[in-house]
């Protein structure tokens, strides 16, 4: 490095560097597990072959979809949807307090804040379709057991990214409020919830989109909304039918996701 | 209230209790070599003390130290009378309910109306959702505001958002917040260092009218050697980890001053 005559016989570095052997077994070893993996999922190439004459099967089966149904359809997707806005708003609502005890530094200790977060941890890892089915043997088949569901869920997405939202808020005016002598939660309530709104707006936009695809398919056990009407038509081979309902899910939840895109550009790219 | 150096003023005489005293204070941030040590000094009450050093000399540190914001690493503090070590949540709560801090950044909740923001100052005494937004705040607390404003000449502005403000103006209304309280110390950390000269001159000078008025003793830091002899009574050095000059502005010349700064 001192020596400048060195400088000027530096070679130029190779294209591809060579990996160290650690680096080799590892690349190895994860080529291993993919294929391993794949053995376990069953990967047929025979069956893959037949896949599509199968699917093309389907298709002239189910083609056109059926719309005689329609008006009992739209009225299952109207349930759906206020399956996933009644989830979501309840959801949403719990989440601020318990976010504002899942948040460090904010109201709580240190315990209280990992006890939360192990909570949330665990009501996100815990899938849609499992809640409902918790909440069908709690509560009984139906869309309130479906809600249910939601509720959990978006409490499990929105307690954990509200509390991040929250840490995340510029500090300084907490700071000045805790020099004047403020409590934590007045601080809290005053200036950190104030700072985060357009974060949560954001965040509880995701949540509504997360709930209208999650309540879709919640009736496949039962819990309310269209997807009963999904799970029906294929075991009768209605193939039509169930055409349809897959047309509908994926026309709605488009739409959730088209206005979740405008109502955010809306609400906080506008003011920021 | 105990702090209350006037009850006992008759009967002996008057021992007047510094503001703020300091005692062999140091502080490090883990295991890195402290930022400071072996300060002290005293603040008396009305008084107006400059703290000048380089960038990265720690005053911003030794401020929030003085406050209890952060705690020190070695030496003792004397707040208003109260010793901070060792105080409770609450009774550090009534001790800076006497206090205020204006920093570089305004540090408004930038959602809010400015009505809002000045309410917020007054957290220290009240508590509760009454005062957490204007449109939920006791008459009283509105009024006060609203009179903090007047001081600032930012009355007109009360319903505006905090964040469609000029920097000039924000400080202002920062000001009112720490003053609605009719505090008894203030800690302005370069409150102009975010304002263009001019903007930063007016603040100055609204500032020092008020709390002097007042009689609110100050401990101000800047960048501005002009603005620490014009305002300052007293000016602290710090420089190279110590506390390198303790003198009032009347005996303070130029030479003194840039010692600090090698
Ligand atoms: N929270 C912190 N953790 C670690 N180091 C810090 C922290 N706050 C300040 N420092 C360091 O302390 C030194 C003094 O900072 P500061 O008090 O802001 O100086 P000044 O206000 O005089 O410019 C700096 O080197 C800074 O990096
Ligand atoms: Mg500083």
């Amino acid at each position: 490095m001192t020596d400048p005559g060195n400088t000027a016989a530096r070679a130029t570095p190779a294209r591809i560097e060579r990996p160290s052997a650690l680096a080799f077994l590892g690349y190895g070893a994860a080529l291993l597990v993919i294929l391993w993996s794949f053995r376990g999922a069953g990967w047929s190439g025979e069956r893959l072959m037949h896949a599509p004459p199968a699917l093309a099967d389907f298709m002239t089966r189910s083609w056109p979809p059926a719309t005689d149904a329609l008006g009992r359809l739209g009225l299952k997707m109207i349930e759906t949807l206020q399956i996933a806005v009644a989830g979501a708003a309840l959801g949403v609502v719990l989440s601020l307090p318990i976010a504002l005890l899942a948040a460090r530094g904010l109201i709580a200790g240190r315990a209280v804040n990992t006890a939360v977060r192990v909570m949330l941890g665990v009501m996100r890892a815990v899938p849609d379709i499992a809640w409902a089915l918790v909440f069908v043997v709690a509560v009984g088949l139906g869309p309130f057991a479906g809600m249910l569901a939601i509720v959990v869920d978006t409490i499990g997405f929105c307690g954990r990214f509200f509390a991040d939202d929250m840490e995340a808020a510029d500090k300084g005016p907490a700071e000045a409020l805790t020099a004047t002598g403020a409590r934590r939660l007045d601080i809290a309530a005053s200036a950190t919830i104030p700072a985060s709104i357009p974060a949560f707006i954001s965040t509880s936009l995701y949540a509504l989109e997360k709930a209208v695809r999650s309540s879709t398919i919640l009736g496949l056990v039962g819990a309310g909304g269209i997807g009963i009407e999904l799970k029906v038509a294929f075991d009768l081979f209605d193939y039509p039918t169930a055409m349809t309902v897959i047309g509908m899910i994926a026309v709605v939840v488009i739409v959730v996701e088209q206005l979740g895109i405008y109502a955010r550009k809306k609400i906080i790219g506008v003011e920021r | 209230m105990a702090l209350d150096s006037k009850a006992g003023a008759r009967a002996a005489p008057v021992i007047t209790m510094p503001d703020l005293k300091v005692e062999g204070l140091a502080k490090a941030f883990g295991a890195a070599p402290a930022i400071f040590s072996d300060v002290s000094f005293t603040v008396s009450r009305g008084e107006a003390v400059a703290l000048v050093g380089s960038n990265g000399a720690g005053k911003s540190t030794l401020l929030r130290c003085a406050l209890g914001l952060i705690a020190p690493s070695a030496g003792r503090i004397e707040l208003l009378g109260a010793e901070l070590t060792g105080l409770g949540g609450r009774d550090m709560r009534a001790l800076r309910a006497q206090t205020g801090l204006v920093a570089q950044k305004h540090n408004l909740v930038p959602r809010l109306s400015v009505l809002s923001n000045v309410i917020h100052g007054l957290l220290g005494q009240q508590s509760g959702p009454r005062y957490w937004h204007q449109a939920l705040a006791p008459r009283a607390a509105r009024e006060k505001a609203m009179a903090a404003l007047e001081k600032v000449s930012m009355a007109d502005f009360a319903q505006r958002r905090a964040d469609r403000l000029s920097g000039g103006q924000s400080q202002r209304v920062a000001i009112a917040r720490a003053l609605v309280a009719s505090p008894r110390l203030l800690i302005a950390d370069e409150p102009t260092a975010s304002l263009d000269p001019a903007a930063g001159e007016e603040v100055m000078a609204l500032f020092f009218s008020l709390v002097r008025r007042e009689n609110v003793t100050v401990i101000f830091t800047s960048h501005n050697m002009t603005h620490a002899l014009e305002y300052g009574d007293r000016i602290l050095g710090l420089g190279r980890g110590r506390l390198q000059l303790d003198a009032p502005v009347a005996d303070l010349c130029a030479a003194e001053l840039r010692k600090i700064y090698d």
